[in-house]
């Protein structure tokens, strides 16, 4: 294995597929592993410092399907696992990959407290804005009346704007992709993956077996023009992000909504771990200090 | 053998904790050893909080009822303990609040008001009454005072200590002893200490009593330490922050109680299934839910036993002092470490929270043990079944290297897999583990056992119980053994240990007699059960007179 610029084709693990046809997974997965192929050649990462992380749901297989270092952990838990990851390792890239109901159900208040401390993690949300893998329940962002497998009658809450749950939360990268803007999706993810401090992408992914919006998307759907939003102003990305509730029909905005610099929540420990050369001289020095 | 017994009792946010820190200091400067119960309820301010300081020529670790001298804040301080007052005792109270005082009135008020001193001197008062009823000299006092308190209020508290000092009379002479003056510490500062000792690099915790002051500790500590100490949101991410630190290739221990020990239970599994190493240290206190939050009790030990979904080998230590806090403490993260399964040190508020002499020096180390990492041959497989279950560590960022941990049942590389054939290596690879991590602990000190081998009566307990059933025993001269290792259970050590062990009294803080059921699960007989489940440890009197019924 070469540590930097491996053709992306050696990325793909021989683990078997087992997504359905047309899943919006397959763009997820084409993307980051072209992503991480062209950061590597481009920014001199190497592959082998790039961790990906998982968690339960149909999103998760992904972290099977890439040789790549990974953590496929459980249902919502990955963002705390990523902050560990980090905290160990700052030369590591650390990608978590997660469903929307994985992480704004289960997982949401790790997502609120990795944004909050400004965790130097990487954060794309699979939203299909249904349950896949248990086979059709309602989520966070699924729109107000979707009928699912436990909602019948149809949904009566309305869904989350996760983006200004994320603004609101901290965090200084937000974005929003859609997996039939492959290109464009790819940006995201090296922009994201890129941004010193926590970076969030919700990627609207079609469910093709039970919650297919593709004409729905084709149809709302745009990318953002460079000046339609000023990424370091909270107030322009709030109203930006506005736009589209996840509810109401209205135009969907693709892009980087918000990016803004501050201080990483893992280098704030770097002087207290400085040196760690005997561990069992400084026990005895503080037992010493009782006397 | 000499000792002697201080009970100083007042409010909750009175200082009785470190008050009683410091009359042990007093003591412990004279060369005795050390022990403080504390006993407080939840709240902040009020009630009544109180601590009970023994110190002997001899090691200790645990309380008898009768006290020497009793220090009282309130009357409360006098009522409550009744029963510990005899004879000998001598009483100081607080002339300003109680109003039926027996013994040495000190008109606390007056005298901080006069001294213009914090009403919190007050304890240094109390301190210099105490050291002049022990006559135990100006100079001692003046010393544990220039320790325990911070210089810029140390004028005003060496004042107020006078003033205690000249108010009574001297009753008896504490002789100072040749031993050295060791440090008091809390069953909690010496578990970080003695994680630190073995590697530790983070320490994760939400507060939750009786672990909170590990968190404390070692966060005041950390850079003394050269440790990252870090609090998040709740248990969930505590465990799953220390799986992501382990999986890096950092050593991470986390601590909490049994309600955070809930919470944490499908990170435990994931360490089980993944093989990631945590170590994590549960305080027991009285449950079920919230219980009595800070009390104490035995009663999680099924709980640690059986906790997370599926079947994973486990390391669970029970330390019953502090010295065997700290040496399992380092082994605990070392063999969760070399075994990649999850290690729990089991203690409780008793031990946790109480106070004890602490000789470093005396304590017994294992030997060091490290994990085995990947030599760097060929394709890296995370999950490779070698016979001893145990495969080769490497961490990402290693150049050339993939590493792959799962939830899944997953194949020798990480993958995922749901085959039968692999699934069952998967288990049984898992299994292998412990069966070679019990047959490493065959040669450690898993059962220990205190008296003569022919006694004819044998006392069994665990953890802080330890010592209560130690002195209880000489009463009767009858044996104890104590399991430290609960799991992978030390069934051959513990067979040799009873041989001969006559009439059998198993002895636990919980109603059911969870070490008794364990032990029967083994296939051994308990004998039979004296229990005590009010959330207070048992004293020493307390205990004998329960075994006398058995004994008898």
């Amino acid at each position: 294995m070469t540590p930097a610029g491996r053709p992306a084709g050696d990325l793909i693990s021989p683990a078997e597929n087992t997504w359905c046809p047309g899943c919006g997974n397959f763009s997820i997965e084409h993307m980051m592993k072209s992503a991480i192929a062209e950061l590597s050649e481009e920014e001199r990462i190497p592959i082998e410092n790039f961790v990906l992380l998982g968690g339960i749901g149909c999103h998760g297989k992904l972290v099977d399907y890439l040789n790549v270092n990974s953590f496929y952990g459980i249902h919502g838990r990955s963002v705390p696992a990523a902050t560990g990851i980090r905290l160990a390792n700052p030369d590591l890239k650390v990608i978590c990959h997660v469903g929307d109901g994985d992480i704004y159900a289960e997982g949401l208040d790790h997502l609120l407290f990795a944004a909050k401390r400004n965790s130097d993690i990487t954060v794309i949300v699979h939203d299909n804005r249904v349950y896949g893998l248990t086979t059709g329940q309602y989520t966070p962002t699924s729109p107000a009346g979707f009928r699912g497998r436990s909602t019948p009658g149809g949904i009566t809450e309305h869904p989350l704007n996760p983006l200004e749950v994320m603004l609101a939360a901290g965090a200084t990268h937000i974005a929003r992709g859609y997996t039939r803007k492959v290109q464009h999706l790819k940006g995201l993810f090296k922009e994201a993956i890129m941004h010193r401090g926590f970076s969030f992408v919700d990627v609207l992914q079609i469910c093709a077996t039970y919650f297919n919006l593709t004409d729905y998307y084709n149809e709302h759907a745009y990318e953002m023009k460079e000046d339609e939003v000023d990424t370091g102003r909270f107030e322009s990305a709030l109203g930006k992000i506005r736009e589209w509730d996840y509810d109401r029909e209205a135009p969907i905005p693709l892009g980087t909504f918000y990016s803004v610099g501050k201080p990483i929540y893992e280098e704030e420990f770097r002087a207290l771990t400085a040196d760690r050369s005997d561990r069992r001289a400084l026990v005895r020095n503080v037992i010493e200090e009782w006397r | 053998m000499t000792e002697y017994s201080v009970l100083i009792g007042g409010k909750a946010g009175e200082g009785i904790n470190t008050a009683g820190l410091s009359i042990a200091g007093l003591f412990s400067r004279l060369g005795y050893r050390t022990y403080m119960y504390f006993d407080y309820p939840s709240l902040i301010r009020g009630g009544h909080n109180f601590a009970i300081i023994r110190a002997s020529e001899k090691a200790i670790g645990a309380h008898r009822t009768p006290v020497d001298v009793l220090l009282a804040f309130d009357q409360n301080s006098i009522e409550n303990h009744r029963e510990s007052i005899h004879g000998g005792t001598t009483v100081v109270h607080d002339a300003s609040q109680v109003m039926r005082g027996e013994g040495y009135g000190l008109p606390l008020d007056a005298i901080v008001k006069e001294e213009k001193a914090p009403p919190i001197t007050k304890n240094s008062a109390m301190l210099g009454a105490l050291a002049r009823v022990a006559g135990i000299g100006p100079d001692v006092l003046e010393d544990v005072l220039r320790e325990s308190v911070p210089a810029k209020h140390l004028e005003a508290n060496l004042r107020v200590a006078r003033r205690g000092y000249d108010a009574v009379e001297g009753v008896f002479t504490v002789e100072p002893l040749d031993g050295p003056a060791l440090p008091v510490l809390t069953g909690n500062e010496v578990t970080g200490l003695g994680l630190v000792h073995g590697g530790l690099d983070s320490y994760v915790a939400y507060p939750m009593t009786p672990t909170s002051n590990l968190l404390h500790f070692l966060a005041e500590r950390a850079e003394d330490l050269s440790l990252r100490v870090i609090h998040p949101e709740n248990e969930i991410s505590v465990i799953m922050m220390a799986l992501g630190l382990a999986y890096a290739g950092e050593r991470a221990a986390v601590g909490t109680a049994g309600g955070g020990f809930c919470l944490m239970t499908e990170g435990l599994s994931l360490a089980g299934m993944s093989e990631i190493p945590v170590t994590i240290v549960v305080g027991q206190r009285p449950g079920p839910s919230t219980g009595i939050p800070t009390y104490t009790a035995q009663t999680d030990l099924h709980f640690v036993l059986n906790a997370g979904q599926g079947e994973f080998p486990r390391f669970v230590v029970a330390p019953g002092d502090l010295a065997e806090t700290y040496s399992w403490s380092a082994t605990a993260l070392a063999l969760s470490w070399k075994y990649q399964v999850p290690s729990i040190i089991l203690t409780d508020k008793t031990l946790a929270e109480g106070a004890c002499s602490f000789d470093l020096g005396a304590v017994t180390m294992h030997p060091d043990r490290e994990p085995e990492l990947w030599g760097g041959t060929g394709e890296y497989r995370r999950y490779a079944r070698i016979k001893s279950g145990v495969s080769p560590l490497a961490f990402p960022g290693r150049a050339g290297t993939i590493v792959k941990a799962n939830s899944y049942a997953h194949d020798e590389a990480g993958f995922t897999t749901e085959a039968a054939g692999e699934v069952t290596a998967l288990q049984e690879k898992m299994l292998r583990k412990g069966e070679s991590l019990k047959e490493e602990l065959s040669t450690y000190p898993t059962v220990r056992t205190y008296g003569a081998r022919d006694a004819g009566r044998t006392i069994v307990c665990w953890g802080s119980e330890k010592w209560a059933c130690i002195e209880a025993a000489e009463e009767f001269d009858a044996r104890v053994v104590q399991p430290l290792v609960l799991a992978p259970f030390p069934a051959r050590a513990w067979k040799e240990a009873m041989i001969g062990a006559g009439n059998v009294v198993c002895v636990e803080n919980n109603a059911t007699g969870q070490l008794a059921r364990l032990l029967r699960q083994q296939g051994f007989d308990p004998g039979r059960s004296v229990l005590k489940y009010d959330g207070r440890p048992f004293a020493v009197d307390e205990l004998a007179a329960r075994l006398k019924e058995v004994f008898a």
